[in-house]
């Protein structure tokens, strides 16, 4: 209350001059949004102009009433916080809009393909549900998702197999060796710990050809195994990294409580800091279940029988898979299904997101 | 012992191991704990890299993957990598290195800015629908970036990609060859400037696909800085434009440095999206580093110039990464 009074008595500045000059403009524009939202749905051709005009309707509507008492404050009360803050706000809603438009128009986009009968023929127009809407390229993509024999569930279970092998091997063999970069006092730890930053740099598919050979002679090169590991090695940098940087920042009283209570390094790693470590380690097992979700150039170049191949090599695959073009319709299909796992996975360990990556916590 | 082991440093072995086990008793441990992630590491990174080592001085091509006997060339892969040039069409290292490192700073650097002018601006009070915005913003870094990458390249498409067909919706000529187009759309020679349209094309991808990672990093840091901070500095006047380059800016660093680097080694070596949105076009242009080591291997099957190219780029992004480090001391222990 006491700010309310102050700012009565204040001298009007510039920026209050902008708020009331904001706050009439946009009254008066959402008036005409909300015309043009009537005549749009009165001249109705369609559903998408029934569907367009009711949304311009309903938001300008919301901002003629938000704006109506905005103005009645001001010019009862002179209430100037009310109106500085809430331009602040809504042009910051408007910034978060577009950024929202811009994210989720490629989605919008391949949803739209995805949907098109016409599969192969040029679309001719953005609509983001096209004339003739059907799902069959979801049902090709689930039944007969190649030109193989080999179901969508093979695929999906190939693919699951992969990138879970590769984030649980990044939990389990980065926190162990984060956990001693991170408490333990050894020589040549920096060192070690560059080595591992260093495989971040190796090309993608530098290694190619020697990990043919050596998981050749193992007799690993065709199966998921095989895979499985030589992800896990790509994903370890990262995950000794992050789960370094969050062990940093557990607080090391807690450990040293467990200690001389006569737990054993060992034992309070695995009571104290595993258990603590959770936020950390769904982070580290995202990141390792994306690097295996998506990779294909080793795995188009490895396996060879069609039962074992993944979700990522069959997108590829469509990509010129006739010589009359891509099948854009399963395509997008394909590519909408295959991002379905990952996201669901982002969903799950959102709350994880912002507490579980530890490069906050390197101290800098 | 303890001072005779003191005043002579330079004793015998057993003295110096003595020295080693009391200044660091916990080291068995730490190797154990360790010991996994090198087996794994020493297997499938260590061992490729002594490997490709060997075949980078030999003239190893495909037919060599049976028999395992190629020729010593010595350093004549590097000569030609470097200095001679390959037999691939558009091929210039010196182009490539210095379009690999314009593309990393310019998208790392649009990457921070949009994530941490998102994170600011999420991170105001009473705005509604945070939660929403912060669920959806993340679908970009949530999808398989070889998707992201196919769904672009068909975006930019000149006939009947997504972009061209909005441009027509809003009555613009919406023939734009995106991804075809060789005409310089910068064209700065003087300071060796030149790229083509396809460049924007495939930035605009990228910078689709990593500003949300930053964006986390961002919101989790600035949940970490005291409200109290703000305050005061409201107290004694400070504008909101000051408080953002006095207080949010400085105590975003610490996390956004690490980030930074994180950001620099997957930018540099961006594979899925150069090689699905432009394919390296036109003409060799927007090729960098990892996609044209790639060609090497998978249509060419020159495994040995391959291996002397890749030594090349580790060694280059060593040296960044070197650079980088000694900024941010990430590998700095936090309890010594």
């Amino acid at each position: 209350m006491t700010t309310l009074t102050k700012s009565k008595r204040r001298p009007v500045t510039a920026a209050d001059v902008a708020a009331i000059v904001w706050a009439a403009g946009v009254f008066l524009g959402s008036l005409a949004l909300a015309v043009f939202g009537i005549y749009t749905l009165v001249g109705a051709g369609g559903y998408q102009a029934i569907i367009l005009g009711a949304v311009l309707l309903i938001v300008g509507g919301l901002l003629i009433v938000r704006y109506a008492r905005l103005l009645m404050a001001i010019i009862t009360e002179r209430d100037m916080v009310r109106a500085r803050k809430t331009a602040r706000l809504d042009l910051i809603q408007l910034f978060l809009l577009f950024m929202l438009a811009i994210v989720l128009f490629p989605v919008l986009w391949i949803v739209s393909m995805s949907l098109d009968p016409r599969d192969l023929s040029r679309p001719t127009g953005l609509t983001i549900i096209p004339p003739g809407a059907t799902l069959d390229a979801y049902k090709t993509v689930l039944t007969q998702p190649s030109a193989n024999p080999v179901s969508f569930l093979q695929l999906l279970r190939n693919s699951l197999l992969v990138s879970g092998g590769t984030a649980l091997g990044a939990i389990i063999v980065g926190t162990s060796a984060a956990y001693a970069f991170s408490r333990l006092k050894f020589p040549i730890r920096r060192l070690g710990m560059l080595g591992f930053v260093l495989v971040l740099m190796i090309p993608p598919g530098g290694t190619l050809a020697p990990l043919f050979v050596l998981l050749n002679t193992v007799k690993l090169r065709t199966t998921l195994w095989g895979l499985a590991i030589a992800f896990t090695s790509s994903a370890l940098p990262f995950a000794i990294w992050n789960m370094k940087g969050f062990i940093d920042a557990l607080p090391y009283d807690l450990e040293e409580a467990a200690q001389i209570d006569g737990c054993n390094r060992t034992q309070s790693f695995i009571r104290v800091i595993l258990p603590l470590a959770v936020p950390g380690m769904a982070v580290t097992g995202l990141w390792g279940f994306l690097t295996g979700w998506s990779e294909f150039i080793l795995s188009w170049t490895f396996l060879v029988d069609p039962e074992r191949f993944t979700l990522p090599m069959v997108l590829r695959g469509m990509v010129g898979q006739y010589a009359s073009g891509t099948p854009w319709s399963q395509f997008s299909a394909m590519a909408i299904v295959m991002s379905i796992p990952p996201i669901i996975i982002f969903f799950l360990l959102q709350k994880y997101l912002v507490s579980g990556l530890a490069v906050g916590g390197v101290k800098g | 012992m303890t001072a005779l082991d003191t005043s002579a440093p330079t004793g015998s072995s057993a003295g110096f191991f003595k020295r080693l086990r009391k200044q660091y008793p916990n080291a068995g441990l730490a190797y154990i704990y360790i010991l996994p992630a090198f087996i794994v590491m020493a297997f499938i990174t260590f061992y490729p890299i002594g490997y490709q080592l060997w075949m980078s001085v030999t003239d190893f091509q495909l037919k060599h993957l049976r028999e395992m006997n190629p020729d010593y060339v010595g350093i004549g892969n590097f000569v030609d990598v470097l200095v001679k040039g390959l037999p691939v069409p558009n091929y210039d290292f010196g182009r490539i290195l210095v379009f690999n490192l314009l593309w990393t700073f310019i998208n790392v650097f649009l990457h921070v800015a949009i994530g941490i002018l998102v994170a600011v601006a999420l991170n105001t009070e009473d705005l509604p629908g945070k939660k929403i915005y912060r669920s959806l913003f993340v679908i970009p870094w949530a999808l398989p970036s070889l998707v992201a990458g196919m769904i672009w390249g068909n975006m930019w498409h000149d006939k009947f990609g997504a972009i061209n067909l909005m441009l027509q919706q809003i009555g613009l000529r919406g023939d734009i060859r995106w991804l075809l187009d060789t005409k310089p759309f910068i064209d700065l020679p003087q300071i060796g400037l030149v790229l083509p349209l396809s460049f924007i094309a495939v930035l605009i991808a990228n910078v689709w696909l990593g500003w949300p990672f930053m964006m986390v990093i961002a919101t989790g840091a600035l949940q970490s800085i005291p409200t109290e901070l703000y305050e005061a500095a409201e107290v004694d006047g400070a504008t909101r434009w000051q408080q953002f380059w006095r207080i949010t800016l400085p105590l975003l660093r610490p996390a956004m440095v690490p980030a930074v680097m994180i950001g620099i080694m997957m930018t540099f070596n961006q594979f899925n999206i150069i090689y699905f949105v432009t394919g390296g076009g036109p003409l060799g242009l927007t090729e960098i580093l990892v996609t044209q080591g790639f060609k090497l291997v998978n249509p060419q099957g020159w495994y040995g110039v391959a291996s002397a190219f890749n030594i090349i780029v580790f060694i280059i992004l060593g040296i960044i990464t070197l650079i980088t480090n000694r900024i941010s001391r990430a590998t700095e222990p936090y309890y010594a």
